[in-house]
């Protein structure tokens, strides 16, 4: 290691946590995504530790129901695997490296109710143990990691691995978009409860985690497709049994409630102007746009209503809704076609 | 790597060290909540806060230095809050510009900030307090007996035991790989995509390793009469002292509070 490296590595060593050099364990942290406490509100915190404790009670009840006497040794040890796992580095580039956070391979390994307990149960013994997050901030960072982490790397995983068939590539890459993507969402999720906290606003907080985080999070991706080649490769009983029995249904309704929330919090989004529009104003070439000859809803708000706020909602709702349509027409277009293939 | 080498200190016998469990546990999750609940800038209830905790220490007869040290882990975690120096309103007071624009850091923010690093250091002290005097079986138990599910409890216990095997065995594939990878400084050789194909493959295999042990210690469990209801061992109940002790802590608690509301 070069000087600064070992410099650096010493430094988070001291610092990062306290159990350091005792007994070996070095644990940096990997995904600067568990909130200390003093960092939330405390309605903020609250809210989220019921969001919490509500989800974990509902996986707690998924897994009795469905999962044999084997879950109790299955699952702790996958929580210390997972827990060891995160040890695990590359270093990208000189002076980082990428880490592993595990709820997309727990989830394609495990299936997603164990997932969120395995999950759980280490956020929390990192908090309680490595002071690696808060305690009152505990709710808050299971609902990132456990809850969003593992229910968006469910949905990615699955959808990614349909859309692939029986193609070769459909496992690596899906196993990569879980993993990217529950990293990148998962500190959306943490921004966003930072901005709503007030402890930082929301236009520093989102742009800030998220930019990290995409970067962190093909790290996490590239790591979990190259586990589930080697899982696949050895034992791959092991990664079949998790498919979800539907065909799905419960993505594409969460996936259209949250797009509907969204709309509806349209109100609360920035009046700046956006990248090219401030550019524009700078050098002064903003008078040069001329407008298009068809104006159905223009600026996003809805003509003939008085209240901008509720004009603005329902454009995004409109739009919601047609653009939801036009995707069901692409894939039921693309079903006839493959069925008719086979004829 | 050992069990004890978490609970290092967890073998004294202080007054703090003996206090059973369930108390400790109570009182850390109560200041924590109070601390949080402490309106920004009531500088004199913080100091009311640590006092507490100091006398915490010292009935716990561990050194101050390792406590504060250890606290130390919450300051990294502050500078997140850094931008509310310059972005919350109020008077200026330091005036700083970075490249074309001039920002200024306002007394507000400052005051915000600096509670906020206040507030994660108290907590996190507390933690430490709690870790430090409890081992983590009592812990769990106590955590039982504040009614936690029996699932989850069993599952954090058999991770807690597993989890020094399976970190020996990724500290062995590390060690592993930094010996066979004829590392240049820092990058360890061939491309970013080899390097995470190679990591990734690590994390297969121990996932892997983790999932047969599993069915080993299911076997194992099945041998010694596991029939798959978790049971854990009955508590004797709280004596009227340790009773006393939690409503009394409680009530500081509260009182503190109320007064750093209301005139701080």
């Amino acid at each position: 290691m070069s000087n600064w490296e070992g410099l650096s590595h010493a430094i988070k060593g001291t610092l990062t946590k306290g159990v350091a050099v005792r007994g070996g364990l070095y644990r940096p942290a990997p995904v600067p995504m568990h909130i200390p406490d003093g960092f939330l509100s405390t309605p903020v915190a609250l809210v989220l530790w019921l969001v919490a404790v509500v989800g974990i009670a509902y996986a707690l009840y998924r897994v009795r129901r469905e999962m044999d006497e084997r879950k109790v040794p299955l699952m702790g040890v996958m929580a210390a695997a997972i827990f060891a796992g995160q040890m695990l580095n590359f270093s990208v580039t000189g002076g980082t490296s990428g880490h592993l956070l595990g709820a997309a391979l727990a989830v394609i390994v495990l299936g997603p109710w164990a997932a969120v307990l395995v999950l759980a149960c280490v956020v929390g013994t990192q908090a309680l143990l490595f002071q690696d997050g808060g305690l009152l901030a505990l709710g808050a960072n299971t609902t990132n990691m456990a809850l969003i982490g593992v229910i968006v790397a469910y949905a990615a995983y699955h959808t990614v691995r349909k859309l692939a068939g029986v193609k070769p590539w459909g496992l690596p890459v899906s196993g990569f978009v879980a993993g990217w993507l529950s990293i990148v969402i998962a500190a959306l999720g943490c921004a966003l409860e930072l901005a709503l906290s007030g402890t930082s606003p929301a236009n520093v907080a989102v742009p800030a985690m998220g930019s990290i985080h995409i970067l962190i999070g093909v790290g996490e991706g590239l790591i979990t497709a190259a586990a589930l080649a080697l899982l696949y490769a050895s034992r791959s009983d092991l990664l079949t049994g998790q498919a979800p029995a539907t065909g799905g249904r419960g993505v594409w309704v969460a996936g259209l409630l949250i797009a509907v929330v969204l709309a509806v919090l349209s109100p609360l989004a920035s009046t700046h102007p956006d990248g090219l529009e401030w550019v524009a104003e700078q050098k002064g070439f903003l008078d040069a746009a001329r407008s298009a000859p068809i104006r159905v809803i223009p600026d996003y708000v809805f003509p003939g209503i008085p209240n901008e706020a509720v004009a603005t909602i329902l454009a995004g709702i409109l739009g919601v809704a047609v653009v939801f349509a036009a995707a069901w027409l692409v894939g039921a277009s693309g079903r006839r076609r493959s069925s008719e293939r086979h004829l | 790597m050992h069990v004890d080498s978490m609970d290092s200190y967890c073998a004294r016998a202080s007054w703090l060290h003996r206090l059973d469990a369930r108390i400790k546990l109570i009182l850390t999750l109560a200041f924590v909540l109070t601390v949080s609940l402490t309106p920004t800038g009531s500088w004199p209830t913080y100091v009311f806060l640590y006092s507490l905790l100091l006398a915490a220490t010292v009935a716990s007869e561990l050194s101050l230095g390792l406590v504060l040290r250890r606290g130390l882990v919450a300051l990294l975690f502050v500078m997140a809050a850094l931008p509310l120096l310059v972005t919350t309103a109020g008077r200026a007071v330091l005036p700083i510009s970075v490249g074309r624009w001039s920002l200024a850091v306002t007394a507000s923010g400052l005051e915000r900030f600096l509670s906020i690093a206040v507030k994660s250091w108290l907590s996190v002290q507390a933690a430490v307090l709690l870790t430090a005097t409890t081992r983590m079986p009592d812990l769990l138990v106590a955590m039982r007996a504040l009614k936690l599910p029996r699932l989850l409890i069993a599952t954090v216990s058999l991770m807690w035991r597993y989890l020094f095997v399976l970190a020996d065995e990724t500290m062995r594939m590390l060690r592993a790989r930094t010996s066979r990878s004829a590392a240049l400084d820092g990058r360890g050789g061939g491309s970013l995509f080899w390097r995470a194909s190679v990591t990734g493959a690590m994390a297969g295999t121990l996932f892997l390793r983790g999932y047969e042990r599993s069915e080993r210690i299911y076997n194992a469990m099945l041998a010694r009469g596991y029939d798959g209801s978790v049971r854990a061992a009955t508590q004797r109940p709280l004596t009227r002292g340790e009773r006393d002790i939690v409503v009394v802590g409680l009530v500081v608690l509260a009182s503190v509070l109320t007064l750093g509301r209301f005139v701080g």
